[in-house]
């Protein structure tokens, strides 16, 4: 692969504030994010000749280099929806590693529960039902909907039931509880998220992720450079993104197969890993089932058994396979596109700075899942080159 | 937090263009059709320049109406003016028997009725004076 002294590395992570940020404008949610990221790594704006983001209009990227005053000459803003920020570390860790730039910031911010309120998710269209978007647009459906149909569809094949989902919920929950910053911390029981308003069957309100404010960043170097900062390296060992349809879900060959079928096999191919190495996972948790159909998908256990194998506290932080440490954007912050949160939060336990800290891991995994169950990015970090 | 209820509003309507044209004035015509394949036989919506297998070269011919549903959801909570007075409704993939799947509405059915697996069939509903859309009842 890549000479040993430019190998791509994580060196700094951090959240800006969140859930709730109404005096914060998107800017400033990034650049909180920024700043914070950078005095982790111990890394200063002037040392960047690499930048990364995206957001919902063209050129975006260019405008947050504008407003942070940097002139990069690598800049990327990929737009896989939530998945986005795995892609944009996979493509800045290849960039360090192929010498085109040396240090990478990638940002995301996002003020979505103070600009547009709780009603999101279920608002109706998302566009003027023009050209082939008008296939998917006329029907009423939401964003819960597309979820739903296929939690219903995953149902009716393997038997996956409501407490099942609702097991996801409960365990971000729990998590939540011992996350200061979290959105929702009074623990849940699996009765609750079953007695919780009905909103597109077979999801309630509690198998859907929340609506926040907030953002994160990270820094991504390599191993050489990595030597003069502040904190041991994360290792980018494997990175893989694919996708299966665009915004339509009736577009998608089978709703109970995701994108991570397509990464998460190359991502761990590239690693030289399988899904058994794997100490920790930062999955996309916009709804219940999405975490069902990523482990699946992922290989972590057969098609059709995730249901079961969220049960009996698997993915607790102190359980088989500790999931969405922080609280997950079920519990603890969904700001739009969550994919930031899963690489902060695996970078931190790979460090041993996680509020629900597993037991000395090694190998952490980072998903995310974009649009409507259409993208998905995998990437595989470790504490050293295995 | 509004006082008052607001006013409800018609269902979308579709806004063709070049390639979705002859599919929707077939609907506004109550008759449902689809993309087959010259080459292969494949059918598929949406409309494409080409077969999606073979990329042999494609034609419209009229479809039976009749399908499966694939999976379906009843929608409880739409702030839209367009759908919040039908709540709840049913949202479906249907698979035409021809192949394609579509996105529909299941109207004339308990949203409480409604299985995976259900044979269902085609009617139209007008949403203006130049515009229909193809929705589903049980058959
Ligand atoms: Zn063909």
């Amino acid at each position: 692969m890549s000479k040993p002294n430019r190998r791509a590395v994580i060196v700094g992570v951090a959240t800006s504030d969140y859930p709730n940020l109404p005096d914060m404008s998107e800017q400033q949610v990034h650049a909180q994010a920024a700043e914070r990221a950078l005095a982790d790594a111990g890394v200063e704006f002037a040392d960047l000749d690499g930048y990364a983001t995206t957001g919902f209009f063209p050129m975006f990227a260019v405008g947050m280099c504008e407003y942070f005053g940097i002139r990069p000459h690598y800049v990327d803003e990929t737009n896989w929806g939530g998945a986005s920020f795995e892609v944009l570390v996979e493509h800045a860790a290849t960039a360090v590693e192929a010498g085109v730039c040396d240090i990478v910031l990638v940002t995301y911010g996002s003020i979505q529960l103070s600009a547009m309120g709780r009603k999101l998710g279920t608002g109706g269209g998302t566009g003027a039902p023009a050209g082939p978007a008008a296939f998917d647009q006329l029907w009423g459906n939401t964003l819960v909907g597309s979820y739903a149909l296929a939690a219903q569809r995953h149902m009716y094949e393997f038997g996956t039931t409501s407490e099942q989902l609702a097991e996801v919920a409960v365990t971000m929950r729990a998590h939540a509880a011992n996350n200061p910053m979290a959105q929702y911390r009074d623990p849940i029981t699996v009765a609750d998220v079953l007695s919780s308003r009905m909103i597109a069957d077979p999801l309630h309100m509690l198998d859907c992720c929340v609506i926040s404010d907030g953002g994160g960043a990270c820094v991504v170097t390599t191993e050489e450079r990595a030597r003069d900062l502040r904190k041991p390296p994360v290792y980018i060992l494997g990175g893989a993104h694919a996708m299966t349809h665009h915004m339509g879900i009736s577009q998608m060959p089978e709703v109970t197969v995701t994108a991570a079928a397509q990464s998460g096999p190359l991502a761990f191919r590239r690693a030289g890993l399988t899904p058994a190495d794997v100490d920790t996972l930062q999955v996309y948790d916009s709804f219940t089932i999405t975490v069902v159909l990523s482990l699946e998908d992922l290989g972590f256990c057969e098609k059709g058994e995730g249901g079961a194998f969220v049960q009996g506290g698997r993915l607790r932080f102190d359980g088989e396979l500790p999931t969405n440490t922080d609280g997950g954007g079920l519990s603890a912050c969904h700001p739009g596109m969550r994919g930031m949160f899963l690489i902060v939060e695996a970078v931190r336990q790979l460090r041993g700075e996680s509020v629900n800290q597993a037991p000395d891991p090694k190998i952490a995994v980072a998903h995310g899942t974009g649009g409507m169950l259409s993208t998905g990015a995998t990437l595989v970090l470790g504490t050293e080159v295995p | 937090m509004s006082p008052s209820k607001p006013e409800p509003k018609p269902r979308p309507a579709p806004i063709p263009d070049a390639e979705t044209e002859p599919y929707w004035q077939a609907v506004n015509e109550g008759r449902l059709m689809v993309q087959r394949c010259t080459v292969c036989g494949r059918s598929q919506l949406y409309p494409r320049w080409r077969c999606l297998r073979c990329r042999g070269e494609v034609e419209w011919v009229d479809a039976s109406g009749g399908g499966t549903v694939y999976s379906f959801t009843v929608i409880r909570q739409n702030f839209s003016r367009s759908f919040r007075h039908l709540i709840p409704y049913v949202v479906a993939l249907v698979d035409l028997d021809e192949g394609p799947r579509l996105m529909t509405n299941l109207v004339g059915v308990d949203p409480d009725d409604v299985e995976i697996g259900m044979r269902v069939r085609v009617k139209f509903e007008h949403v203006s004076d130049e515009a229909s859309v193809p929705l589903f009842e049980p058959a």
